[in-house]
C-alpha cells in the first residue's frame, strides 16, 4: 500500500508541486478585496471554474463516431460548461458595468 | 512541435486567467479584469479544439452544438436576470460547471478500457471528478431553490448532521470498494453518483438563506476544484491549473465574506446545522 502512494508521488512530482504552488498562487492573487467586489468576484472566479469545457471537449474529441452515450453526454458536458463560461462571464460584467455607472452618477 | 505549441498557448491563457482574477480584486481594474479572464477561456477553448490528439475522431459538429446551445442560453440567461436575482443566477452556472465535471466522470468510468487496474490513478481521479462535480451541481441546485424561492428556507432534515456524516462514510467505502475491486463494477458507480448527488443536498439544505452568498462561495471553490480532478483525467494543465487557482482563491473568499458578516465559516456551515435542530 505504501508502495503504490511513494510510486503515485514518484510518477506525478512535477504535477504535485505544481499544484501546490498553484493553490498558494491562488490564496495569494486576490488581496484585500472591497466588499463591493466580493460578488462579482466570486462570480468571475465561477466563471473560470468553466474550464471544466475544455475536459469535455477533450472527451467528445476523442469518442468514436459512434459511441452516442459519450457524445451525447459529452456535447451536453460542453454546453453546461459554456453556459457556466458564457453567462458567468456577462453577468459579472453587467454587474461592473452598474458600479460604474453609480460612480458616474455620484460625481457629475 | 504542434503539442509544443498548444501547451505554450495554454500557458498563455492560464497567465491571462491569472491577471484577470487580480484585476477583478481591485475596484478601478474590476472590468477589464473580467475580460481578460474571459479572452483568456476562448484562447483556452480554442486551442482544445485544435491540440494534437492521438486517434481523435474530433465530432466537431457535436462540439459546436454544445458550444452554441451553451453560449446561447448563458448570454440569454445572463443579459435578461434582474440585477437583484444575481447571487441565485451564480448559483445555478456554478451548479452547471459541476455538472459538467460529473459527466465527465461518469462517461470516463463507462469508457474505462476492460483490463485496467482499479488501483489506479486514473479510476482515482475518475472517482474525485465525480464526487466532487455532483457534490457541487446538487448543492448549488439548493442553494438557487433556497434564493429564488421555490425551496421553502425553513426546510429541514431530521438529524442532518447525522445524514451528513453517514453520507461521507457510505461515499469513503463505496470508493474503498471501487478501488479494491478487481473489475470495475457499474453499480458501484451509479451508487457513488447517488450518494454524491445526496451529500451536497443535506449538506447545503440546513443553511439558512442569509447565509447563502457564502456557501455560494465555497461551493463555486468546489466546483473549481472538481475542473481541477477533470484536468487531471485527461493531464491539462489549464484545467488543473485554473481550477485549483478557483479552489484556492474561493476558499480565501469564503472566509472574507464570511468576515464581512462577522460570521466565521464554521460557524455558517454548523450554525445552520445546529439553528435548524435547536428551532425543530
Amino acid at each position: 500500500m505504501l508502495e503504490i502512494i511513494i510510486q503515485f508521488f514518484a510518477d506525478n512530482l512535477p504535477m504535485i508541486i505544481m499544484l501546490v504552488l498553484a493553490s498558494f498562487l491562488g490564496m495569494e492573487i486576490i488581496g484585500k478585496v472591497p466588499t463591493v467586489l466580493h460578488t462579482p468576484l466570486m462570480s468571475g472566479a465561477n466563471a473560470i471554474s468553466g474550464v471544466v469545457a475544455i475536459g469535455a471537449i477533450i472527451l467528445v474529441r476523442s469518442a468514436s463516431p459512434d459511441d452516442y452515450f459519450s457524445l451525447g453526454l459529452g456535447s451536453v458536458g460542453i454546453a453546461l460548461a459554456i453556459i457556466n463560461v458564457a453567462g458567468g462571464f456577462a453577468v459579472t460584467n453587467r454587474m461592473l458595468e452598474m458600479f460604474k455607472k453609480k460612480k458616474d452618477n455620484k460625481s457629475s | 512541435m504542434e503539442t509544443t505549441i498548444s501547451q505554450l498557448l495554454y500557458l498563455i491563457s492560464l497567465v491571462l486567467f491569472i491577471v484577470g482574477l487580480k484585476g477583478l480584486s481591485h475596484p478601478e481594474t474590476a472590468r477589464r479584469g473580467n475580460l481578460i479572464a474571459a479572452s483568456g477561456m476562448i484562447l483556452g477553448i480554442i486551442v482544445a479544439l485544435f491540440q494534437p490528439m492521438q486517434d481523435a475522431s474530433n465530432n466537431y459538429l457535436w462540439i459546436l452544438g454544445g458550444v452554441i446551445v451553451g453560449s446561447a442560453i448563458g448570454l440569454t440567461a445572463a443579459k435578461k436576470v434582474q440585477m437583484t436575482k444575481m447571487p441565485e443566477m451564480v448559483s445555478l452556472f456554478n451548479g452547471l460547471g459541476g455538472a459538467c465535471a460529473m459527466f465527465i466522470g461518469f462517461v470516463e468510468f463507462y469508457n474505462l478500457p476492460a483490463q485496467t487496474e482499479m488501483m489506479s490513478g486514473s479510476v482515482f481521479t475518475n472517482i474525485f471528478a465525480l464526487v466532487i462535480g455532483s457534490i457541487s451541481f446538487s448543492g448549488s441546485l439548493i442553494a438557487y431553490g433556497k434564493l429564488n424561492g421555490s425551496l421553502r428556507d425553513s426546510l429541514k432534515l431530521p438529524a442532518p448532521q447525522v445524514i451528513n456524516v453517514l453520507n461521507l462514510i457510505g461515499i469513503f467505502v463505496i470508493c474503498g470498494l471501487i478501488l479494491s475491486g478487481s473489475e470495475l463494477d457499474m453499480n458501484l458507480v451509479i451508487a457513488l453518483f447517488a450518494l454524491s448527488l445526496t451529500y451536497g443536498v443535506v449538506f447545503v439544505t440546513p443553511i439558512g438563506g442569509g447565509d447563502m452568498p457564502v456557501v455560494i462561495s465555497l461551493l463555486n471553490s468546489i466546483t473549481g476544484i472538481g475542473a481541477m480532478g477533470a484536468g487531471l483525467i485527461y493531464s491539462n494543465n489549464v484545467m488543473i491549473i485554473g481550477g485549483i487557482l478557483v479552489g484556492a482563491s474561493g476558499v480565501i473568499l469564503t472566509v472574507m465574506m464570511c468576515k464581512a458578516m462577522n460570521r466565521t465559516l464554521f460557524n455558517v456551515i454548523i450554525g445552520g446545522i445546529s439553528s435548524s435542530s435547536s428551532s425543530a
